[in-house]
């Protein structure tokens, strides 16, 4: 109860977190949505590993205030994103559209998948091998050798077990 | 075989480090700068442009700076590698290099007076205040220098302080290979 007590504490000590507070104003919600979205989506090109909502660069605040002034001026998603990237090229989209400069970044986790589904299945048909060579089918005379032996076996097990119950 | 595996771990490791070190050489001796970007306005024309001049506020365009080719240099009073360029800039105007400028978001007294006390190397400057025109560039800060050829065309743009080195290397070959202006007519 204490240490839950504690816990509690400690969230309510936790600190603010760094999100960037600059208001906009929006006239409907989804202009509000799309402007998050673009925030989100967008890396801001001067800390490399941060997108434009994260970002304290100035920078980044001269393009999210250009993407508001583009949302209120009725811009499309479209026209926004050809804008940004005419200016930092693709890189400034965290999800890159795909040509050639862009295909070893779309292709390599696809290629990464298929070298490690050929190892496990490589790796797969040398442990099953030696149980399929097992489980082959048998000739007519292997099964009918079978089933004399699982029957013998019936057989014996139905006597000594009367034989056992007889004592 | 079995023994061989066992190795694999420090094998894959010793490549990895030789890898990393081999970058880590080229970052420290300037080859490589993994956070330079190409600039999107490589082989672009410079964006247009309508935006007072820092010295006496007339309205400057794309048809003030021209040249058989010339730099376009952004930089601002606040940003301390600009400080660090300037002198190599001045030195390139005084052997006849053609230099542009744009001063990004910065304030014009503090500019003017900057450009009095340092020398002024630029045949124009351009006061971007509310840095548009540095957003057209696709600048992600200062200094930037951007090459530009005679049909406005940009060849080349440099992020980071302009001195020697990156001169002899960067900017001296293109130079060289860009076309005299009108001898390919």
């Amino acid at each position: 109860m204490r240490n839950l007590f504690l816990i509690s504490c400690l969230f309510l000590m936790s600190l603010s977190a760094n999100a960037v507070i600059e208001t906009y104003q929006f006239d409907t919600d989804v202009q509000r949505a799309r402007y998050q979205h673009f925030i989100e989506e967008l890396r801001c090109p001067k800390c490399q590993n941060q997108n434009l909502s994260g970002s304290d660069s100035a920078i980044a605040e001269d393009l999210r205030r250009q993407i508001h002034r583009m949302i209120m001026d009725d811009k499309s998603d479209i026209e926004i994103t050809q804008y940004m990237v005419a200016r930092y090229g693709d890189f400034i989209l965290y999800r890159p559209q795909f040509n050639s400069s862009t295909a070893v970044l779309w292709l390599s986790p696809i290629a990464l998948l298929l070298i490690g589904l050929l190892v496990w299945w490589r790796m797969w048909s040398k442990r099953a091998r030696p149980s399929a060579t097992a489980s082959a089918e048998l000739t007519p005379a292997e099964q009918q050798q079978l089933q004399d032996l699982l029957s013998e076996r019936d057989e014996l097990d139905t006597k000594t077990d009367s034989e056992g119950r007889s004592q | 075989m079995q023994r061989f595996k066992l190795f694999i771990p420090l094998l894959v490791f010793v490549a990895l480090a030789a890898v990393f070190f081999g970058v880590e050489r080229k970052i420290q001796g300037g080859d490589y700068a993994p956070t330079d970007l190409p600039s999107a306005l490589l082989n672009q024309p410079l964006p247009v442009f309508s935006l007072p001049a820092l010295d006496d506020g007339r309205i400057l365009t794309n048809s003030d700076i021209q040249g058989e080719w010339f730099l376009l240099n952004v930089w601002a009073t606040w940003c301390p590698t600009c400080h660090y360029e300037h002198p190599f800039l001045v030195s390139l105007a005084e052997q006849g290099v053609t230099i542009y400028s744009v001063d990004y978001k910065d304030e014009a007294a503090a500019a003017r007076r900057w450009l009095a006390e340092k020398g002024n190397p630029y045949k124009a400057t351009i006061f971007d205040a509310a840095g548009s025109f540095g957003l057209d560039l696709g600048v992600t800060g200062a200094p930037e220098t951007y090459l530009v050829d005679g049909e406005g065309i940009v060849r080349f743009r440099y992020q980071g302080a302009l001195e020697q080195k990156v001169w002899d290397r960067n900017f001296a070959p293109l130079i060289a290979k860009l076309p005299v202006l009108g001898a390919g007519q």
